[in-house]
């Protein structure tokens, strides 16, 4: 029998030990109290464990940032599609088969030489799962969420990004259910890439915009 | 709530700590926390406001201390409490009490796909007006609720502009208290950087948050 709650009766869980002193790793507190919670709700038929599979096999091997370079290739060598995704992406990125569970209405933002865009939730952690998956713990965490907003240059710095004064920097905190999706600029010399070619450039950092999509080498 | 969780503009949370190549989960229990909660989702004994806002009635000092699915995992078992699809004994006990029905799970496994892709769509095809419209001045209002709000604190009594309308959605306040959906437009609000943090801020640089009719007021 476990208390799945915590022990001491607070929303507060006990400390957890994740090693032993043989260094060999042995369940956390949590963990146990995870699989036991698990185990009443299915008993009292509230879950279906194979669901639950499904659920953790999607974000983990179905739905991730693959999918957001796929729409930032394609914006990148169709210009017709790179409008209709600027002025309605939940429609945009639909067409490429990607929509669902919180990417229900997605705004898709353009980086150009001018303007750079950074997205954040200070308050939670809003982020576009149908074209990035699940948001990593950065993007989560408290460093990030307080100070993207106060000071985006110096947070873009940290990732090794110096923008030139002259840039203009728009941070859009997602407190209501819009989701957003960075548009990277389109690296020189890449003009003779096929759109494969050219979603295997895009990674989570600039749909994010905490970097740019680097030029090949 | 004037909580930790509305974090945006504080100081002292220390350097952002960047993991490369990290999977998705940390641990199997991480997953299975994750899961729990979208399957427990599917009972509608909540929304997503609600579901939100139990995340920030974790206490403060907790709160900054738990991992991310440890918040979620206190937060599950908060909700499962309120709503009555698990009781305290069976929280404490592990067991479930003798007598209570078995049940079917709304989101079994064969719908899994389908209930993702359809997902949980918050804006509402109902006539209301717009308060305001593009290129219009706004102040975001001084409130200071107890309950939920997606108002941050950073941005309270700030001039900015409307930038673009998205239409009608739920209004969390009142939703997430299961006081209704009070469906009303949400608008992308353009702040300048030096209205919201003063002259040491970039002239060029601005926030956009995306804030409901009942947040803001002509300026």
């Amino acid at each position: 029998m476990i208390h799945i709650g915590s022990r001491t009766g607070t929303m507060t869980p006990m400390g957890q030990h994740d090693h032993d002193h043989d260094g060999q790793d042995v369940p956390s507190d949590l963990a146990l109290r995870v699989k036991a919670l698990e185990s009443l709700l299915v008993e009292k038929g509230l879950v279906d464990p194979a669901a639950l599979d499904a659920l953790i096999d999607t974000y983990e091997h179905k739905v991730g940032p693959r999918n957001g370079a796929r729409v930032v290739a394609r914006a990148w060598v169709d210009r017709d599609y790179k409008q209709r995704l600027l002025a309605d992406a939940t429609n945009a990125i639909a067409e490429l088969g990607y929509g669902g569970r919180q990417g229900e209405h997605m705004v898709v933002v353009e980086n150009t030489p001018q303007v750079h865009n950074l997205i954040v939730c200070t308050l939670c952690s809003c982020y576009p799962w149908t074209v990035l998956g699940l948001p990593p713990v950065w993007y989560k965490s408290a460093p990030y969420r307080s100070r993207a907003v106060i000071d985006p240059r110096g947070v873009l710095r940290e990732f090794g990004l110096d923008l030139p004064q002259d840039v203009e920097v728009r941070v859009w905190d997602s407190t209501a259910e819009l989701r957003y999706l960075v548009l990277p600029e389109r690296p020189a010399g890449t003009g003779q890439m096929t759109e494969d070619q050219l979603a295997q450039l895009v990674n989570r950092d600039a749909m994010v915009g905490v970097a740019k999509v680097g030029v090949p080498a | 709530m004037n909580g930790v969780h509305d974090m945006g503009g504080m100081h002292g949370m220390g350097p952002i700590e960047y993991e490369r190549n990290k999977p998705v989960f940390h641990a199997t229990w991480e997953g299975r926390v994750f899961a729990l909660n979208v399957a427990m989702g599917a009972w509608r004994r909540w929304n997503i406001d609600a579901s939100r806002h139990g995340i920030e009635r974790i206490p403060p000092a907790d709160y900054l201390r738990m991992s991310y699915y440890e918040k979620w995992f206190t937060r599950l078992l908060l909700l499962l409490r309120e709503s009555g699809l698990v009781t305290a004994a069976e929280i404490q006990s592990g067991l479930a009490d003798s007598g209570g029905p078995k049940t079917t799970p709304p989101l079994t496994v064969d719908r899994v796909a389908d209930t993702l892709g359809k997902g949980g769509p918050t804006s509402r095809d109902v006539p209301v007006k717009p308060l305001f419209e593009v290129g219009q001045p706004v102040r975001a209002r001084n409130l200071n609720p107890a309950g939920h709000t997606r108002l941050p604190r950073y941005v309270r009594g700030k001039r900015g502009a409307i930038d673009r309308d998205h239409g009608v959605y739920v209004f969390p306040d009142t939703n997430a208290h299961f006081l209704g959906e009070k469906p009303q437009h949400v608008y992308s609000v353009r702040f300048p950087a030096r209205e919201l943090w003063g002259e040491s801020a970039s002239p060029r640089d601005a926030v956009y948050l995306d804030l409901w009719d009942d947040y803001l007021e002509p300026a």
